[in-house]
């Protein structure tokens, strides 16, 4: 009976398993125990949230690796953790530690405008954010496990989660509806890899889970996501921005499941006390989007 | 057969899809009235602390402590958690099987891993089933009525059963092979005939 450690299946079955949960933006060991108390299904451990990294600017890398390690001792579920797009030795440190899922992140400044991280090469499962199916496609081919629209981290403005996830499910419902000899080139159009495009073409989804991240900042917000047809929900800094963060992470983990059930919903975000105050993804300039960044 | 399969949390859509393969009726329970005229219930794999906090929430505790004294009930992974009487640490449990658990008993992700198990109580019994194991639980020890159903080679044991009680470590609901699917729709149909 031998061993067969880390197949493709194990590092997208576990992104399966997170499926119709919430994953939380924590920066410290506090946090992280308010979030798995609320019901979150993992945490993203981090040195600062979205909303800080875009307040006090400079370069943002992957955390201190003690602070990593705090937040993987004080908790029993997965624990994710960020590095740079293209950063292929932050990753061999983070698998050294044995974090359970690394996000290659445009909220981090990028190391490599040109290449991303050959995620076949590692045995930690990655996730990475997409705008479209061109993009989600373009990371599943360099091995990324699970996948995340990318709205607009830092702003709890959810139009642009919005705009990716109706994008890349409407690029998907495209491909399902167009003759095969038209696969080819609607493959070259989009940049993503003609195999894939065959596979999605005939399924219908895309081969990994796709969870909605990036101004998601209310229970509503979890719910919009999900009924838009994501399979989970990630938090950045819409949690503990708020006025009352174990209130409304609670209630986002409730409306995530509870997503179709209006009732539950209006129950559930009753008195959540204030929410992030966010900024508008219109008031930013085009050099402070995260979105864009990624190849 | 009309089968339930706890969707608070988790990958029920794969149990979902397997049992209608077997031409099983299918019903998502997120409320305790869904528990209503099932012949069994499917408990998946998620993150047993998510959704214990929403069994309590929900008020579905109970309601399927209940149920599991009745008919039949399946977890795997963080369902076979749920079922448990003991994992070792403070969680909401149904505490519904006589087995203790070790939660996340391989280490992190990076030991997740697949392996061919001998199933001799399924039918047919070969090939061996492909288990696939996600920062899986293991069986640290049980009393009757539960049994030891499958073992790794150094003897931890990953699937037990208590009559009308089945829980294994790993995930059925990720492979192609209804064998596991078929034996628990065995196990809810001689229950309800019971």
């Amino acid at each position: 009976m031998a061993k067969k450690v880390s197949g493709f299946e194990v590092k997208s079955g576990l992104a399966q398993m997170l499926k119709g949960g919430v994953i939380m933006d924590v920066v410290t060991v506090e946090h992280a125990r308010i979030a798995e108390d609320a019901g979150a299904v993992a945490v993203m451990a981090l040195e600062r949230v979205p909303a800080d990294i875009r307040a006090t600017g400079g370069v943002a890398r992957m955390s201190d690796p003690e602070l990593i390690l705090k937040i993987m001792e004080a908790v029993s579920i997965p624990v994710m953790a960020k590095v740079r797009i293209g950063h292929f030795v932050e990753a061999q440190i983070l698998e050294a530690l044995g974090v359970d899922y690394i996000d290659e992140s445009e909220v981090l400044t990028p190391a490599d405008e040109a290449f991303h991280i050959n995620k076949h090469a590692f045995k930690v499962p990655f996730v990475c954010g997409c705008r479209n199916l061109g993009e989600a496609m373009r990371r599943i081919g360099e091995g990324a496990a699970m996948m995340r629209t990318k709205g607009e981290p830092g702003t709890g403005d959810v139009v642009e989660a919005v705009r990716h996830a109706r994008q890349v499910y409407g690029e998907i419902r495209r491909l399902q509806n167009i003759p095969e000899e038209e696969v080819m080139t609607f493959a070259k159009e989009i940049g993503a890899p003609y195999e894939l495009c065959l596979q999605v073409r005939e399924t219908g989804s895309l081969p990994v889970v796709n969870f909605a991240a990036g101004g998601i900042a209310t229970p509503a917000d979890a719910a919009l996501m999900m009924q838009l047809g994501v399979d989970g929900i990630f938090v950045g800094s819409g949690i503990f921005k708020s006025g009352d963060p174990a209130k409304r992470a609670a209630a986002v983990v409730k409306a995530t499941t509870h997503y179709k059930d209006a009732k539950i919903l209006a129950e559930v975000s009753r008195n959540l006390g204030e929410p992030m105050v966010g900024r508008t993804v219109d008031s930013l300039d085009e050099i402070e989007k995260m979105a864009g960044r990624g190849w | 057969m009309k089968i339930g399969v706890l969707a608070l949390q988790g990958a029920f859509r794969e149990h979902i899809a397997a049992l209608k393969k077997l031409d099983a009726e299918t019903v998502e329970v997120r409320l305790p009235a869904h528990l209503e005229s099932l012949d069994g219930l499917i408990i998946p794999g998620g993150e047993s602390t998510t959704i214990g906090k929403l069994l309590l929430a929900f008020d579905l505790m109970e309601p399927i402590r209940a149920f599991g004294r009745q008919k039949a009930i399946w977890g795997t992974c963080a369902g076979a958690i749920l079922l448990a009487k003991n994992v070792g640490r403070a969680q909401p449990l149904l505490e519904l099987m006589n087995i203790e658990i070790e939660r996340n008993a391989f280490g992190r992700q990076v030991e997740s891993f697949e392996i061919d198990l001998d199933c001799p109580f399924l039918t047919p019994s070969e090939p061996p089933y492909h288990a696939t194991f996600i920062r899986a639980p293991i069986i640290k020890t049980l009393s009757a009525p539960a049994q030891a159903l499958m073992q790794l080679e150094d003897g931890r044991i990953v699937a037990a059963r208590q009559e009308n009680l089945l829980a294994t470590s790993f995930h059925p609901e990720l492979t192609d092979d209804l064998r596991f699917h078929r034996y628990f729709l065995e196990i809810a149909q001689r229950t309800r005939a019971a």
